[in-house]
């Protein structure tokens, strides 16, 4: 019976772990669902505060944020890279964080300065490691992204902007496409950009097409009456630099819970195929446990019918 | 109907009412405001307190908190974009700041210099591992 209990305990091994990933699995499934729902729940906000943007961008007032204005010597650039906080998520991260760094080895050629900031433990631990300039990082944002979380490290970011630290402001995230497909995407946040406020990428078609009508509808008020403005209380400064960082920070938060969903859903591909793995190295070590069983089996037979024969 | 006005009110996590009001009442940071349809475009920021919505088929006014946030109207439309945090320009300097002591911390003893070369090279580590596993997956199939 030589080696027939070692791959007993083999596969005894190889099926806990299987229980490990499909419970992994099961649970990945159902957290994704969560967080998909977390998703769709962030979009009217971003919806409408990218309209509020878009009306006060076309509004003719005599202020204009900082973060309207696009500056002409690019030299300093922040980038913003949302990453998952755990492992084991087939290339998620690996994928956001190479397009990243791609982009980041372009700007340096360009000859541009980088300020990193950090959300997700996974890329901050990279981008610590790699030795980037991280200015600001959350980790540990658990299952359910909150925006009381983000805020110190988006306004660090903010400031530094403001300051005139870094030139532009870009966020990279991976994008939830479907639950098989999610894609690595780098989109500029600072300065707004005219699409940005139109169309945002993140939006339905639907929801673009909504957007855009409510806008040509200010447009039309704004044409039917000249020029127009907003009434502002208490005054025009406090309240756009007040919206202009909330619609800031629901980009970010946006980005953020689509990360969150395409973890998910990335985590449970990786641990399904983990299990399928499992079973069919299961099905490969019980089809040599039994052939090993049989021939111990054969072989003590054939040795008692040769005694036999030897005492007869 | 012309005596009535939209109102959204929508924060960063979710959407909370939506539906057509005759009257809203909001806590401005000026003071209480009241809007009737057809109001001028308006843009404010509001106090945390209680949202009063009279809706069209309603006698009773609906009543949502809200923690602070702003509040856009035109003439057919009131969006309220509430904070799902409670904020203040201290609190959020303090968790800046906060943020900004990690950081420097975490960069103390480390050379400014991004290193690419094992950047790359980690990562492109990783994706062969990942192709290697898939073309594996591909075979025993």
């Amino acid at each position: 019976m030589a080696g027939s209990k070692e791959i007993r305990t083999k596969i005894k091994s190889v099926e806990n772990t299987r229980k490990i990933t499909k419970a992994m699995e099961m649970v990945a499934a159902s957290k994704m669902r969560k967080a998909q729902d977390r998703m769709r729940a962030s979009r009217p906000y971003a919806e409408k505060i990218r309209n509020v943007a878009a009306h006060l961008s076309l509004a003719h007032s005599e202020y204009k944020h900082p973060f309207l204005l696009k500056r002409d010597n690019v030299k300093n650039v922040g980038i913003i890279v949302v990453s998952s906080d755990k492992g084991l998520c087939g290339g998620l991260n690996t994928n956001v964080l190479r397009l990243t760094v791609n982009q980041m080895k372009t700007w340096e050629s360009e000859g541009k300065k980088l300020s990193v900031s950090a959300i997700g433990n996974k890329g901050y631990t990279f981008m610590n490691r790699v030795g980037a300039n991280v200015k600001s990082h959350i980790t540990g944002l658990g299952d359910v992204p909150h925006l009381d979380k983000l805020i110190g490290t988006i306004k660090v970011m903010l400031d530094a902007y403001t300051a005139g630290e870094i030139d532009q402001l870009h966020i990279c995230y991976t994008k939830f496409i479907n639950t098989m497909k999610q894609e690595p995407v780098i989109e500029q946040l600072l300065p707004l950009t005219a699409e940005r406020l139109g169309t945002h990428p993140t939006t339905e078609k639907s929801e673009a097409l909504s957007a855009s009508a409510v806008v040509k509808s200010a447009l039309e008020i704004g044409a039917a009456k000249g020029h127009w403005d907003y009434i502002y209380e208490p005054e025009a400064k406090p309240v756009i630099d007040q919206l202009m960082v909330r619609y800031i920070e629901s980009l970010v938060y946006n980005a953020v819970s689509e990360n969150m969903a395409s973890e998910q859903s990335s985590r449970m591909v990786a641990m399904k195929s983990a299990s399928d793995n499992a079973k069919n190295v299961i099905g490969e070590l019980k089809l040599v446990y039994n052939k090993a069983r049989q021939a111990a089996i054969t072989k003590e037979i054939s040795e008692i019918v040769g005694g036999a024969a030897a005492v007869a | 109907m012309a005596n009535t006005v939209h109102i959204d009110v929508v924060s960063a996590e979710a959407s909370i009412f939506s539906g057509e009001a005759e009257f809203v009442v909001a806590p401005a940071s000026a003071g209480e405001v009241g809007i009737y349809p057809n109001h001028a475009p308006m843009i404010t920021t509001i106090k945390p307190g209680a949202l009063r919505i009279k809706q069209a088929n309603e006698a009773e006014e609906t009543l949502i908190f809200i923690s602070g946030g702003l509040l856009e109207v035109q003439p057919g439309v009131v969006t309220v974009l509430a904070d799902t945090a409670v904020r203040g320009h201290d609190l959020d300097e303090a968790k800046a700041i906060a943020a900004k002591e990690a950081a420097e911390e975490a960069l103390k003893n480390r050379t400014s210099d991004i290193d690419y070369a094992t950047a790359q090279a980690e990562l492109s580590e990783a994706v062969a591992q990942i192709q290697t596993i898939e073309r594996l997956r591909k075979k025993t199939h």
